[in-house]
């Protein structure tokens, strides 16, 4: 278990203050904020790599606050990755196993090694890896150290969007197989949804909202939560083959889907509007009137009514205007089947 | 377009020109002295001791700046303090200061008129006209050179790389051999090579503390001299052929030894 009391930290002009967390042992926690917020700030006082203004850090009932980070038994996966350049896959892997009892059982690490599937990239250069490839291996690194309490920063930012399932998948059934406890930062709740169970925002260099990702997402207690986890579109759906259905509404998402039902979400962004139908790769398209349309900022949210299904689209002013959009006019919707998320 | 094509010539131009000047009179230098007067500098011992004495001391002059320097540089390389920009000046002002300014500076303090010269005098190290001496003038000379490469290649390593090392179990001491002395081994090297380069060329700190033993400048100077431009050339010859060998094998050695463990990265 991690708990952590009134921690304060101070970088230059950045300030985090009064965080208090307590993550229960083997827990995939999620903390949620914008860029900015002070997440790796965050994550890189817990592995003590930045000194504290005040407040004390406990992992497993001990208080770790004074000691260095090697003797934590914290690792922490940089969004960068931070491969070692001058040393192989393997031996990036095998890298801190001289420090830890770790280095003793096989089993572990070749578990590892094949679970994240690097089996063939043991040789190979950290400057020829793919993405995926690197967030893999930086994965396999900080795991291979059995850690009580692993940390990730954004580990599915600045991936191709094919990779991300395939990554989310992963860190789910290794967050499941080896029991560490998984405290992973990002700025996407649609990341959230998929993968923990509790979570926290932080905004500003401050916790917002603490709570299941279940209440943040239906009960968001400030402006700030609501704004930034309410811009999602979530629907519980049944699962036909490759297809999701909402209230008659079947929506097309790529991919084979395993179980009869779950939940489904689309981000704002990635909903297009147009006045004709549009030909084009995206395989969802439908139409609908718009009900709402609100400003938020630079952006506008525009609510639209599909059938039964209410939907959010987020555009920019410019295309607001070029598009002559109204409340009560019809429109069509499109998006891609890969903007389609479920879990 | 055809400005272009004119700058193009100017900078060919200007290249050439640069280009020749400092290969024109180093060319009619080397090719200069006789066949014999060559053999004859090679078969005078006190020549070939005086190169010898040059080589080693520039060297021991790097090694010491390495030593010494390595930490300083990562310290300057990695934290934020107050006064850095005045150190990082200090650490400069060897390369700003004329070259006999420099040994006179030494001398007034390791001097008999001074208290640490009586305070070496006293407890047996000899300064003046020994090695140590030289070795000293040089280190002044020298250290910001390697102070300077080495702090550049520990600022090109990520510090993210060393939290990594450290969150995975790596004491900071590991992880500044494991990881940071590799990447920036480039640097320090550049920073070895550039100090006793510099170290080598030296000669009016040198001739204030130490005309005995005569390090190899001092003798082309004092040959010079004594007897005329025909005398000193071979000399002068010998030790640029020499040094040039030496730098050639140490990057050559280095640029194999990367190349090497590359290839045997393997399982």
């Amino acid at each position: 278990m991690i708990r952590i009391e009134n921690l304060a930290v101070s970088r230059g002009n950045f300030k985090l203050r009064d965080i208090n967390l307590k993550i229960p042992a083997g827990d995939f926690f999620v903390i949620i904020g914008p860029t900015g917020a002070g997440k790796t700030v965050l994550l890189e006082s817990i592995t003590g790599l930045i000194p504290l203004q005040s407040g004390r850090i406990y992992a497993g009932g001990k208080d770790i606050t004074e000691l260095s980070p090697e003797k934590r038994g914290i690792s922490i996966v940089y969004q960068d990755r931070s491969l070692f350049p001058h040393l192989t896959v393997l031996k990036n892997i095998r890298y801190g196993l001289r420090y830890h009892r770790a280095r003793e059982d096989k089993d572990h690490l070749n578990y590892i090694i094949t679970a994240l599937g690097l089996s063939h990239l043991l040789g190979r250069d950290p400057a020829s890896l793919s993405g995926g490839e690197s967030q893999r291996v930086a994965l396999a690194r900080a795991l291979a150290v059995k850690p009580k309490i692993i940390l990730l920063d954004e580990p599915l930012n600045a991936l191709d969007p094919s990779f991300r399932g395939e990554i989310q998948a992963m860190l789910k059934e290794l967050h499941s197989r080896t029991g560490i406890t998984f405290l992973m930062v990002t700025h996407d709740f649609s990341e959230a949804l998929t993968l923990a169970r509790g979570g926290a925002v932080l905004n500003r260099g401050k916790i917002e909202q603490i709570g299941t990702i279940d209440e943040i997402f239906k009960a968001p207690v400030s402006e700030f939560t609501a704004g930034f986890v309410g811009m999602l579109n979530l629907f519980r759906a049944e699962f036909q083959g490759s297809r999701a259905v909402i209230n008659g509404l079947s929506i097309e998402t790529g991919r084979d889907l395993a179980a009869p039902e779950g939940e489904l979400a689309i981000r704002p962004e990635d909903i297009v509007l147009s006045r004709q139908p549009i030909s084009s790769s995206m395989r969802n398209s439908f139409s609908g009137i718009i009900t709402e349309i609100k400003s938020q900022g630079l952006f506008y949210e525009v609510t639209v009514k599909c059938g039964e299904l209410i939907l959010k689209a987020l555009i920019t002013r410019g295309a607001l205007e070029e598009l002559e959009l109204t409340e009560g006019r019809s429109i069509y919707i499109s998006f891609k089947a890969t903007a389609v998320h479920t879990y | 377009m055809r400005l272009k094509n004119s700058f193009l010539w100017l900078s060919i131009i200007c290249g050439l020109l640069v280009l020749s000047f400092i290969l024109f009179p180093l060319l009619r230098l080397v090719s200069g002295p006789s066949p014999e007067r060559m053999s004859e500098a090679i078969h005078d011992i006190n020549v070939r001791r005086a190169i010898w004495l040059s080589i080693y001391t520039a060297g021991l002059a790097a090694l010491i700046s390495l030593l010494l320097g390595t930490p300083l540089a990562y310290l300057l390389a990695r934290r934020q303090f107050p006064g850095k920009s005045l150190l990082e000046s200090i650490i400069d002002l060897p390369i700003v200061i004329p070259h006999p300014v420099v040994g006179i500076a030494i001398l007034g303090v390791v001097g008999k008129n001074f208290w640490l010269g009586r305070l070496l005098h006293e407890i047996g190290i000899r300064m003046m006209g020994s090695v140590t001496g030289i070795v000293t003038v040089l280190v002044f000379v020298a250290i910001p050179f390697y102070i300077n490469a080495a702090k550049n290649g520990f600022e090109s390593v990520p510090p993210r790389l060393e939290n990594v090392s450290r969150s995975l179990g790596a004491s900071f001491p590991a992880t500044f051999f494991r990881i940071t002395l590799p990447l920036a081994s480039r640097s320090i090297l550049t920073g070895f090579i550039m100090s006793m380069a510099r170290a080598l060329s030296e000669f009016g700190a040198v001739i204030v503390i130490a005309y005995h033993p005569m390090i190899a400048p001092v003798m082309i100077y004092e040959r010079f001299e004594s007897y005329g431009l025909e005398y000193s050339q071979p000399v002068a010859v010998l030790l640029i052929l020499i040094c040039l060998a030496l730098f050639l094998a140490l990057r050559v050695l280095t640029a194999n030894r990367k190349k090497r463990s590359r290839g045997c990265f393997g399982i």
